[in-house]
């Protein structure tokens, strides 16, 4: 453990790795390295390759460790490819649990799965052209509705709002979406009513909402009856009984992002007496 | 990138809105969003903030030969530039009609309007007269891009001061700012744009329109107007057709909100003129607030910077020397301290247009020049001042083929300038100046 800690000091400077489990919870900045556990042991006191002498030394429990956003796999350690702080989850049963880093960004990049909320811009053949806030417009097929055959398709006009996720997202194919699940079944997707309001926030603040158990979600609630549908792309589209109403929803979502819990508290209840 | 289409049902939400007199952040018809202004450490730079709305302007001059037909007046040059990273939707070349449209407009309010007095920027009559150049640039678009932008122009120009220059019989003398204080420009008033948006067919009207209101509205009157009432330019662009007694209305509101305008822009060049006479922190560092990304933050610890260049040479020196990679970024790594509060280290990466043949003539011209006085920009790198005591040579003002310079002759009793600086800025880019002292220095190596 103390070889552990030396290293982690003396490595700011030059870029030698540092052990994962050391920085949970700190600023990393790309380019760094970061060490997983198993490792930590091979590296020994100082890096400078004075192994140990141990018993059994072939034999090591290998844990699969999965490494999301914000990492990439370098060799056998981790590097660090965004700023931000290093969260680290515990595994529910076997492997080695998720690694990744909380990072603050305005800008989307598709991933596979998601699910956003994009506007159609254009309508060819049997394609709609949708964009999500990305790079590139997302393709969707009119058969992509439930219950939409070749005869009875759906009714999307240009400048629609469609709330769907990803089947195809990568960097070198233009983005597919779909809004039915794998079952068939709509599920909440497809095209979102004609009212309300939709805004853009970053994409920090939609994860935090979309977390279980999030507060505000049930503050909010609780203030008016609402519709709201979330995107991961940073778009929120909000309907609430009267403009005056939407439009206090839209705000104090926007301004959560700065917020402490007892402002926004604060905040509610001057709301709920008025 | 393309711009973000706009969806149906937020342009529905936005005219429903409007019709009941709400707006999507709150404010009244008439409101104004919140203005802010900053100013840098030199003179003429500031940075106004309307709402989220950013526009940098910043001012500077040169001594150049006047127009052939105004012999006696000095010269304007206004430029807005529509950054990149103000909106996905600016690209290099792909939004000129809007570019166009907010030069002419800001070209016609401010030099037509003859805020400034051209006459006293004649320095002598025919030859040098001093060229005032505003450069505006829109860091962040939030709408109303043409309010910020004039309120940005006309905070620059107040708040600039030009070198100082005496002329005795035919010996003309420039002085440094740090042998005489440098002197503001004379400007009769300040105009100051309102931009009015029209909603259903001019039913309905929105003082200083957001990004979303611009994107709905049906056309466009903007007033420029000074605190005398005096009105400087109007355009209304769109097509819609206005009433008489609309555009009075709108005459009458610009009028008010022009005078609260003014006031918020006479105390702000208060506040920054009290704060350099009497020593204390001024320049971005100091009023642009950090942004909180996190909700929660720590104290900001104060930080004396008095003897910040003895400290790090110091620690300079005993630090062991950094990998191969970075000696080569680090070349110059003495930090030099601007103002309390605000140093620099190093001069960002070398400047690749020093090897022009003109280097060599200024290599062998330094002269009293120190490292403190820089040029101006990059382009300003390619005109040489003439030497000191050297009257032979002709005075070559400029290699620049788009301006129509004048090679003056040598005369029997040439001019003498006296000092090389010729901007009140001190410029913070790669310069030709510390190249040249860089590769001596590599030579010495």
């Amino acid at each position: 453990m103390a070889g552990v800690v030396a290293v982690a000091a003396e490595s700011l400077a030059g870029g030698r790795a540092r052990a994962a489990r050391t920085v949970l919870d700190q600023v990393v900045l790309p380019g760094e390295e970061l060490l997983l556990p198993e490792q930590e042991d091979a590296e020994g006191p100082g890096g400078t390759g004075e192994r140990p002498l141990r018993l059994n030394a072939g034999v090591r429990a290998r844990v699969r460790v999965v490494c999301g956003p914000g990492l990439r796999r370098c060799g056998d350690r981790l590097l660090v490819t965004k700023c931000g702080r290093l969260r680290y989850k515990e595994p529910g049963g076997s492997g080695g649990g998720v690694y990744w880093v909380d990072s603050q960004q305005k800008r989307y990049v598709p991933v596979k799965g998601d699910h956003v909320i994009g506007i159609v811009t254009a309508k060819s053949g049997d394609i709609f052209k949708v964009d999500v806030g990305g790079s590139e417009p997302a393709s969707l097929s009119y058969l992509a509705f439930e219950g939409a055959t070749k005869r009875n398709r759906p009714n999307v006009q240009v400048g629609d709002l469609i709330y769907g996720q990803f089947v195809v997202a990568n960097k070198d194919m233009e983005p597919e979406m779909v809004c039915i699940d794998s079952c068939g079944r709509a599920n909440g997707m497809g095209v979102i009513g004609q009212d309300g309001l939709l805004f853009k926030v970053t994409l920090g603040l939609i994860r935090k909402l979309l977390a279980p158990d999030c507060e505000i979600l049930q503050e909010v609630g609780k203030l008016y009856p609402l519709e709201i549908v979330f995107g991961m792309n940073g778009r929120i589209w909000v309907k609430a009984k009267t403009i005056q109403q939407t439009l206090i929803l839209a705000n104090i979502l926007e301004a959560c992002e700065h917020m402490t819990a007892d402002q926004r508290k604060q905040i509610f209840s001057r709301l709920a007496e008025s | 990138m393309k711009e973000t289409p706009l969806s149906n049902c937020e342009r529905r939400f936005l005219l429903r809105a409007i019709e009941e007199k709400k707006r999507l952040d709150g404010r009244q018809t008439y409101d104004y969003r919140n203005i802010k202004i900053t100013f840098g450490t030199d003179y003429g730079c500031c940075i106004v903030e309307l709402g989220k709305t950013r526009v940098l302007g910043q001012v500077s001059c040169e001594l150049v030969s006047p127009k052939l037909n105004r012999a006696t007046e000095g010269i304007l040059f206004f430029n807005l530039e529509l950054s990149q990273m103000a909106a996905p939707a600016f690209e290099p070349g792909r939004q000129s009609d809007l570019l166009v449209k907010l030069n002419r407009l800001l070209e016609r309010c401010l030099r037509n309007s003859k805020c400034i007095d051209t006459e006293s920027l004649c320095v002598v009559a025919g030859e040098k007269v001093w060229q005032i150049r505003v450069d505006l640039h829109l860091l962040n678009h939030d709408g109303n891009i043409i309010d910020a932008a004039s309120i940005a122009a006309i905070v620059a120009l107040c708040h600039f001061r030009r070198p100082d220059v005496s002329v005795q019989g035919d010996e003309v003398t420039l002085y440094t700012p740090e042998e005489r204080d440098p002197v503001p420009l004379s400007i009769h008033h300040m105009p100051i744009c309102v931009s009015f948006a029209f909603f259903q067919q001019g039913t309905y009207l929105l003082v200083d329109p957001n990004e979303r209101e611009e994107r709905v509205m049906d056309g466009l009157l903007v007033i420029a107007m000074n605190k005398h009432r005096e009105i400087c330019t109007i355009q209304s662009s769109g097509g819609i057709m206005l009433l008489k007694d609309q555009v009075l209305r709108c005459s009458k509101i610009a009028g008010v909100k022009v005078l609260e305008i003014t006031e918020l822009i006479q105390k702000a060049l208060e506040n920054d003129q009290k704060v350099r006479k009497e020593g204390g922190k001024f320049g971005f560092a100091e009023s642009i607030a950090s942004q909180r990304i996190t909700a929660f933050k720590m104290e900001k610890a104060p930080i004396d910077t008095s003897d910040v260049e003895e400290k790090a040479e110091e620690i300079i020196a005993e630090a062991e020397p950094p990998s191969e990679v970075f000696l080569n970024l680090l070349r110059v790594s003495k930090p030099v301290l601007w103002t309390p509060g605000t140093a620099q280290i190093g001069e960002g990466i070398e400047n690749s247009w020093g090897d022009l043949e003109d280097s060599e003539k200024e290599e062998d011209d330094e002269g009293g020049s120190d490292e403190a006085i820089i040029l101006d920009s990059i382009k300003m790198d390619t005109r040489e001042v003439s030497n000191i005591g050297s009257q032979d040579a002709p005075i070559v003002l400029s290699d620049s083929e788009e301006e129509e310079m004048i090679i003056l002759e040598p005369d029997k009793n040439p001019k003498k300038i006296r000092t090389q600086t010729i901007s009140a800025k001190q410029e913070k880019a790669p310069s030709k100046k510390p190249v040249k002292k860089r590769k001596k220095k590599r030579a010495a190596n």
